[in-house]
């Protein structure tokens, strides 16, 4: 007989607390500010502005440290989700250890390089991260950023991650 | 990040629109002090500058525990080591004798070579090795205590922008 479906909250509570744990457990991320929105296991990232965000405080605009952290945290976020949704999805993630901190190991940053295509006005900023390419050791990443309108990206980024060895391995 | 060395030199430039030498002459260890100050993003990052040549710039960053990647082993965040690399490439760029001292980056590119030694302070040396009336080509490195031994690189393309 099939197994009956779990309940969507029982679904949802364990995807986000795996999200909240991956993460609010990295200081630089909550230094930034940076929040994640999930729908499904597609992720955006939110860095609400704030002062201390600024580079240029006569135009104003972001400091470009800032947006490439923004987009390094989004691109590393986005790889290590992309993992733990497939361990979770095939119940291989021990969620306990999870949620008490003990956090899979993240990918390792090989090189990052940023576009920036438009100065950061003073408002909140959004990145998307496609993982364009996934292997055992290597992965690519590339993220792009906007702000008031999805169309006009202000920064994007490539980057090569060195992927955490598998707990099988 | 351009905001300081305009800062100090707006003034004499607004005045002499054609020389903007002038503000080379400047004392250098006054604009340093100011640098940082005047840029938000890298004062709350605890930035550091230390040094200021023609086309060079070296900036220090001590370690700070809000600003770790890696909640097990205490590193740095790339990103933080990004913004440090951001900021002294600008100065660089900035301070070229050929530069009319307003500069944004373009692109930067960073290679992260090992992970930066968890409790040591993070040093960035850059220099801008060729200008264009459009462009500023700069490269850095940054150390920890081990100098030998790069913690990251970067290139990167910076605007040259006059005031007009």
């Amino acid at each position: 007989m099939r197994q009956k479906p779990e309940p969507v909250q029982v679904v949802k509570q364990r995807r986000d607390a795996a999200l909240n744990a991956l993460v609010h457990g990295v200081p630089y991320i909550n230094y930034l500010g940076i929040e994640f929105d999930r729908r499904g296991d597609e992720l955006t990232a939110v860095m609400p502005f704030d002062d201390k965000l600024i580079g240029n405080p006569m135009l104003p605009a972001l400091h470009g440290g800032a947006i490439s952290g923004f987009l390094e945290v989004a691109a590393v976020i986005g790889l290590s989700w992309a993992v733990i949704w497939d361990e979770m999805e095939r119940g291989e993630l021990d969620m306990n250890e999870l949620i008490q901190g003990h956090l899979p190991r993240l990918p390792k940053t090989i090189d990052f390089t940023i576009d920036y295509l438009r100065s950061g006005k003073p408002r909140d900023a959004y990145a998307r991260a496609q993982v364009n390419r996934s292997g055992r050791r290597y992965a690519s990443v590339h993220v792009e950023a906007w702000q008031d309108n999805r169309d006009r990206a202000f920064a994007q980024a490539t980057g090569h991650f060195l992927m955490p060895p598998r707990a099988k391995d | 990040m351009l905001a300081a060395l305009w800062d100090t030199c707006s003034k004499k430039k607004t005045r002499n629109t054609g020389a903007s030498w002038e503000c080379r002459m400047v004392d250098k260890a006054k604009v340093a002090a100011q640098f940082i100050q005047a840029i938000p993003h890298s004062r709350e990052l605890g930035m550091n500058l230390t040094e200021i040549g023609d086309g060079t710039a070296e900036i220090v960053m001590p370690y700070d525990e809000r600003f770790v990647g890696d909640p097990e082993t205490g590193v740095i965040h790339g990103g933080a080591v990004s913004a440090l690399m951001d900021t002294c490439c600008g100065a660089a760029a900035m301070s070229h004798p050929a530069s009319p001292s307003l500069t944004a980056t373009i692109d930067l590119r960073i290679d992260y070579m090992r992970p930066a030694t968890p409790g040591q302070a993070i040093t960035t040396r850059a220099e801008c090795y060729h200008i264009t009336r459009s462009v500023a080509f700069v490269r850095a490195v940054a150390v920890d205590e081990d100098e030998d031994r790069p913690v990251a690189t970067a290139s990167g393309a910076f605007t040259v922008q006059g005031i007009k």
